[in-house]
């Protein structure tokens, strides 16, 4: 049989036994709602209660603060609408940056529409936000500043902790986008000055369509979903209790085991970079050599198309992903790539591998050794690389 | 969300490579959108008696190039002048709507490769 190797591991992971051993008998025995008043109810509650107090442990903060919600994009659309509109008697700025994830640049885009003002930080050719910028940015109408926490395409992970005390300072509400970063990379939401902070469960080996968000005690913000009392007023509909059971699980798992788990994902990861980086030419690392997540690798290839890659990845068994127009479904390649100032012929050949708790050395090796082989073979059919080479040319 | 036929022709692309001597080339498309195709042509008697492509561009680009090339070798010019980028997608069993301009890539490469002919040919008359 065929090797499978999953390295898309950003995009999303798969849930631990021992998380779906917790979340199994909230489907089915302790299935009451948590709301009610009745023994059925007051089980569910405390399952909740349970998994609030984890979560709130793994981000030392208490656990009135944390909001469960359906995932990182709820999370990032309640920070960021639910600060405006409840502070625009205050101001109508907000400043971020230009390689968000698409969950905060489209609602700033929407807000924008509606009225409000957008800064889109520029970021070097690593992918890193400058503080003195994001100071110089600040006005007196600015109410949000909201930088990620790490960047899900190229890993770099942003100075969070001074912009966060540059946001403090000012009086001005900090969000961070931690969706990459919760349970990858330590994150302490007191000493970082974090006001506001989203979290996915799918990305730490929880399940999907649950996530939080964590909101400092003071601040002020709109529900985003109105209904009724859960979330105390803050987010109705009724809990995805074996979700949220199993977001409880999950981070409490992650955050005990991450400084083992990223010092053997960073291992393997630096493996992997210095491997293609030998052994391929025209390629070059996308994000900071360091300052990146203990998992992440992102290449360009020159002359090839990230689409025609992952195919020929797939067909070896590989899960990878890309930030070429053709994956991302429009016209442009990924705006991340294009922020950190590649060409867009460039930004085309990129591809993005990354690692969990799953894969092994073998599985680098792997990689290591079908790789090139793709890699020629795409550029053998590139009239770009016919180009490139000085070959001769029959027009 | 690629046909069995779209797969094949990514994998097992014929036709691949270039014509040293060719009687005309046509490139289209442009790097900064991804795509650029370029195929080579050898006629013969107003015949298309050899074609090669290189082509920049995700699967259904390449698979496009790698069917387009198929479908004219051995035809006369005028029929191939002849072939639509729905044949191209319909030999393919189908294209997904978003990768259809890759057969609309295909179809102009060919265009452009056979108007490059007729101008060389011109040209030559006029020298002569």
């Amino acid at each position: 049989m065929q090797r499978r190797v999953y390295m898309d591991h950003a995009a999303t992971t798969y849930t631990k036994q021992e998380v779906l051993d917790e979340m199994l008998p909230y489907f089915k025995e302790i299935y009451g709602n948590p709301s009610s008043v009745h023994g059925f109810g007051r089980e569910a509650r405390k399952a909740v209660d349970l998994a609030r107090e984890r979560t709130a442990a793994a981000l030392n903060v208490s656990p009135e603060e944390i909001y469960f919600t359906s995932g990182g994009t709820e999370a990032d659309n309640w920070a960021i609408k639910g600060v405006a509109w409840a502070n625009k008697e205050r101001g109508n700025h907000i400043i971020t940056t230009s390689i968000e994830h698409h969950a905060v640049l489209h609602t700033c885009q929407y807000l924008e529409k509606m009225g409000f003002e957008v800064t889109y930080l520029p970021v070097d050719s690593y992918g890193l936000v400058y503080p003195e910028q994001v100071k110089e940015a600040i006005t007196d109408k600015t109410i949000l500043i909201s930088v990620m926490f790490a960047n899900n395409e190229i890993g770099t992970i942003e100075p969070i902790k001074e912009i966060g005390q540059i946001a403090r300072e000012r009086g001005i509400y900090f969000h961070t986008d931690a969706v990459q970063a919760v349970g990858h990379i330590p994150v302490d939401v007191k000493d970082m000055n974090i006001d506001l902070l989203s979290l996915s469960a799918h990305k730490f080996y929880g399940p999907k369509g649950v996530g939080a968000l964590y909101i400092r005690k003071g601040v002020k913000l709109h529900p985003f979903i109105h209904g009724g009392a859960q979330e105390r007023n803050r987010r109705a509909g009724t809990e995805n209790l074996p979700g949220i059971v199993g977001l409880g699980k999950a981070i409490e798992l992650a955050v005990s085991n991450l400084e083992e788990n990223s010092k053997r994902l960073t291992a393997m990861r630096d493996r992997l970079i210095s491997g293609v980086l030998n052994s391929i030419e025209n390629v070059r690392l996308n994000g900071h050599p360091t300052k990146r997540l203990p998992g992440n690798a992102n290449f360009s290839f020159e002359f090839i198309e990230g689409e025609s890659l992952l195919l020929s990845l797939d067909m070896k068994g590989i899960a990878a992903s890309s930030g070429s127009a053709c994956t991302s479904g429009s016209l442009d390649p990924s705006h991340v790539l294009l922020a950190i100032g590649l060409p867009h012929e460039i930004a085309h050949g990129s591809l993005r591998l990354t690692l969990g708790d799953d894969n092994t050395d073998e599985d680098i090796d792997y990689v290591l050794e079908v790789l090139p082989g793709i890699v020629k073979r795409l550029r053998e059919m590139s009239p770009l690389f016919a180009q490139h080479k000085g070959g001769k040319h029959y027009v | 969300m690629y046909s069995e036929k779209v797969m094949d022709h990514f994998m097992n692309p014929r036709n691949v490579g270039e014509i040293e001597d060719a009687d005309g080339v046509g490139e289209v498309g442009n790097a900064k959108c991804g795509d650029i195709m370029k195929i080579y042509l050898k006629i013969r008697d107003n015949r298309i008696v050899d074609v090669k492509f290189k082509t920049f561009g995700c699967g259904a680009a390449i698979a496009s190039s790698s069917m387009a090339t198929e479908l004219i070798k051995g035809k006369t010019i005028e029929e191939a002048l002849e072939l639509t980028n729905k044949a191209v997608a319909e030999a393919l069993d189908g294209l997904p709507p978003i990768k259809m301009h890759c057969s609309v890539l295909a179809e102009q490469a060919i265009k452009a490769a056979i108007e490059d002919y007729r101008r060389r040919q011109q040209e030559k008359q006029v020298n002569s």
